[in-house]
């Protein structure tokens, strides 16, 4: 199974990299653009089994993101 | 007859860690071993044996290539878990910049690191205001002193949320903050975007000390200042006591 971790930093916490860029798009025409936020995105392989959203859980908690300033989601997709 | 008027002093007794990406470990044992009566060794990440110490520093660098953030992956060396149970137990532990990150990761101070605000490696000398002084390193300084020292990092960017941070002062927490040359903490002042200019914090315990700037970098005139000296004369002072 394979499992697909978006991590993004939490609402209302500063994301310099993200403001860099939605300053940078009206200079290629694209105007109205906001809340650009930057974030990573890990994907992994793990035994199937109904324990494996909880295992990734756990992993996001304790090291994939930090919780404290990033956010995550993912999803289980079989293979 | 001949009588020794020298007595037995007993060294105080320093660990560096070194990680893979570590570099700057020589610098801190440097500083320590500049005053008497110290010793010092280095600990490799592997090491899990250091309860003869006194105080561990966890130096500045890029463990393990700051992969996936700053700190996340030292926090899992074997001698991290060492680290913990021997501030546990009321060791001194001191981490400078990414050893700083890596005490935050391994939850041993609160808060988190994140990008500076300008997305730049900032490297140059600060001024910084000891915001308390009673803590295992910092007596050396007067209350609210204004000292000098460098910084250099990517990730010093310090966020906590309004709970912690209200802890964080009303327990005394936050040890020195970047200010002007008058002692202001105004937001030029502010190197990294970080919250409330806080550059360095300690545990509620005050036996865990996490700082960006590199006191181990003004130990000597001859590296241009000797400002970070009382860090390391603090923590001798007090484990003397």
């Amino acid at each position: 199974m394979k499992a697909k971790v978006y991590i993004t930093p939490k609402a209302g916490i500063l994301d310099p990299q993200g403001l860099t860029i939605e300053r940078s798009l009206p200079a290629l025409g694209f105007e109205g653009v906001t809340n650009v936020r930057v974030g990573k995105y890990i994907e992994l392989d793990l035994p199937d089994g109904e324990s494996a959203g909880e295992a990734v859980d756990e992993m996001c908690h304790q090291l994939l993101a930090n919780p404290i300033i990033e956010d995550f989601e993912f999803e289980l997709v079989p293979e | 007859m001949f009588v020794s008027s020298q007595t037995e002093v007993t060294p105080v007794r320093f660990g560096v860690v070194v990680f893979p990406g570590s570099n700057c470990d020589a610098d801190s044992y440097d500083a320590v071993r500049s005053f008497p009566d110290t010793e010092a060794r280095y600990l490799w990440h592997k090491d899990t044996e250091i309860s003869d110490l006194d105080c561990v520093i966890l130096p500045g660098g890029f463990s393990y290539g700051d992969y996936l953030r700053c700190g996340a992956i030292a926090r899992f060396s074997p001698i991290m878990k060492s680290v913990k149970r021997f501030a546990d137990e009321g060791g001194l532990v001191i981490g400078i910049c990414n050893g700083f990150q890596i005490l935050l990761e391994a939850g041993m101070l609160p808060g988190a690191m994140h990008q500076n605000e300008g997305l730049k490696f900032v490297c140059k000398q600060v001024n910084l205001k000891v915001e308390n002084n009673e803590t295992s390193f910092t007596t050396g300084y007067d209350q609210g002193q204004l000292i000098k020292v460098p910084i250099a990092h990517h990730e010093g960017n310090y966020f906590i949320d309004e709970d912690g941070m209200a802890q964080l002062e009303a327990n005394r927490q936050v040890v020195v903050r970047y200010c002007d040359e008058d002692g202001v903490t105004t937001a030029a002042a502010n190197p990294n975007g970080s919250l409330g200019n806080i550059a360095g914090v300690c545990n509620r315990d005050g036996n865990v000390f996490g700082l960006m700037p590199h006191p181990e970098r003004v130990c000597d005139e001859i590296v241009g200042g000797v400002d970070g000296r009382s860090v390391f004369e603090s923590i001798i002072n007090a484990v003397a006591k």
